[in-house]
């Protein structure tokens, strides 16, 4: 019997388990997860936990439901992976040979990369809604808070769902509109970028957002320390924003496991092929979702297309064939402007978001880079894509792995590239 | 779009980043860094030749790899290029701007 090894039951590791499963002989492969959690939260609900939009218990089921039947799971904390011996250590001592691993740790926050970020006024001044608990604190907090400065920050790049903090402070404005307090509250977006845009069409097309929302933007600024009883935020270069309540996103990282194996880069993310997903040191050991260290977003939509790029890959590999699937970056994000409009974002490695349609050329119903209430419903029933579609690994219709340039407004030079 | 720096005709972005980081030289640093108002001393040519190191090798570039890795701390490279050390060495080296998705 052969192994195929999955480090991570999170997005992308229950869809590669679940579509392995139905493409490898049972009778000849074994497929088994690790993940040290139990339950599965539907992540791209933490944004709106916090103004209230989600009970809690919609955005979280049981892993063991989500794995297909066939598919076996451990629920141990990963020690390391020792590729030189194709073997995985766990905490308890057992250790899991593999013939072919995929790993899909994803990423964490990690607040105490910040000197003073998770000291005093940790959730209590300075939350965090990366995690189930983090958007459940400011959820309770923004219930009964008065006013004041309210400052949504990012620490350092890359982090996941990169326009998530951005949403954050859209909602936010329309949360604070909603109960008749906006003129209570100063909304400030603090970013280690050279602003809330950086690529030029979005910085054209969507810049008078921020002056219509009254969202100051502090730009590169590089968060050195974090004074929480006082509510102060410090950069290397000498600058300083207040804050009665700050909202950040802390460093992302991949798991303590990639460090431990000696696998991963300063932040833990597996050095991996952007185009096979195949790692660079180890032919059998694959990477997908949030743990690689490829140039595109982490987000769920990525690890949905790279999963069906790897795929392809794995296939290949056990066949003995050279890897011939290439993913191209492709991302495609529901963008919440508040007011129950979206926007939805189409890009890939080499093209930025443009204006257009989707999934449909020139028809839609979704509209690309523009705001529509059909975009915020698109949303909205993601969940339940997610949790009925996604996971069980169906392919999703209508949506392609690599992106279309059809029915999208891209200049006579970016097509040529 | 193309652009004359330094009597060379590269091209550029919207914000005026080189596109091909083989069209850089010298000449056009020196030119890109005095549009930015930072004059390059032997410091400012080793952080650059760091950036374009780490560029070619694939790296995303941040301040965190700079203050690890790099040939001054997170505080001298601030002092070196003043107010958004990262956009400004970049344009500066010909390797684009740290970007995010939108």
């Amino acid at each position: 019997m052969k192994k195929l090894l999955i480090l991570g039951a999170g997005t992308a590791g229950t869809i590669m388990a679940n579509v392995m499963r139905a493409r490898l002989d049972t009778e000849q492969w074994d497929i088994t997860v690790v993940d040290q959690r139990e339950t599965h939260y539907y992540q791209p609900g933490f944004l709106f936990l916090p103004f209230d939009v989600y009970t809690p218990e919609q955005l979280h089921q049981p892993m063991e439901g989500l794995l297909s039947r066939g598919v076996n799971r451990i629920q141990q904390v990963i020690q390391k992976v020792v590729p030189e011996q194709n073997q995985v250590q766990l905490s308890n001592g057992d250790l899991l040979e593999y013939d072919l691993l995929i790993i899909a740790t994803g990423t964490d926050i990690a607040p105490d990369e910040v000197d003073g970020l998770s000291g005093p006024g940790w959730r209590e001044k300075v939350f965090d809604f990366y995690t189930f608990e983090g958007a459940l604190a400011l959820r309770d907090r923004l219930k009964n808070w008065d006013g004041g400065k309210l400052v949504v920050h990012i620490c350092e790049m890359p982090i996941k769902c990169p326009v998530a903090p951005l949403e954050f402070a859209f909602l936010a404005d329309a949360f604070f509109a909603d109960k008749k307090m906006r003129d209570k509250v100063e909304l400030t977006f603090v970013t280690p970028l050279s602003g809330a845009f950086t690529k030029p069409t979005a910085t054209q097309k969507l810049g008078h957002l921020l002056e219509e929302k009254n969202i100051q933007i502090v730009s590169d600024f590089a968060v050195e320390r974090v004074d929480g009883e006082n509510g102060k935020l410090f950069d290397y270069g000498g600058k300083e924003v207040d804050f009665d309540l700050l909202v950040t996103v802390p460093t992302n990282m991949g798991d303590p496991m990639i460090a431990r194996s000696g696998l991963g880069d300063d932040l833990n993310f597996v050095p991996t092929d952007r185009g096979t997903l195949q790692s660079l040191k180890h032919e059998n050991i694959f990477v997908i979702g949030d743990a690689t260290n490829v140039p595109a977003s982490k987000a769920g939509s990525v690890a949905h297309f790279e999963s069906e790029i790897l795929t392809e890959n794995l296939l290949s590999f056990i066949a003995g064939e050279p890897l011939k699937a290439e993913f191209d970056g492709h991302a495609n994000c529901f963008v919440e402007t508040g007011h129950g409009k979206a926007l939805l974002i189409d890009f890939n490695y080499n093209h930025e978001p443009v204006e257009g349609t989707f999934p449909f050329p020139g028809v839609g119903p979704l509209t690309l880079l523009k705001e529509s209430r059909m975009n915020h419903f698109g949303k909205l029933a993601f969940r339940w894509i997610y949790w009925n579609l996604l996971l069980p690994g169906y392919h999703l219709p209508f949506v392609q792995a690599a992106m279309s340039e059809a029915g999208k407004d891209f200049s006579p030079h970016e097509i040529e590239e | 779009m193309e652009k004359e720096i330094a009597g060379c005709t590269v091209s550029v972005n919207e914000e005026g980043y080189l596109t091909a980081l083989d069209q850089w030289n010298r000449e056009i640093a020196e030119a890109l860094a005095a549009e930015e108002g930072v004059g390059l001393t032997e410091q400012h040519w080793e952080v650059i030749q760091f950036l374009q190191d780490r560029y070619r090798a694939g790296e995303a570039l941040s301040i965190r790899s700079i203050g690890k890795h790099g040939p001054v701390d997170i505080k001298q490279f601030y002092a070196l290029f003043p107010d958004g050390p990262l956009k400004k060495a970049s344009r500066i080296a010909g390797i684009p701007k740290p970007a995010s998705c939108l």
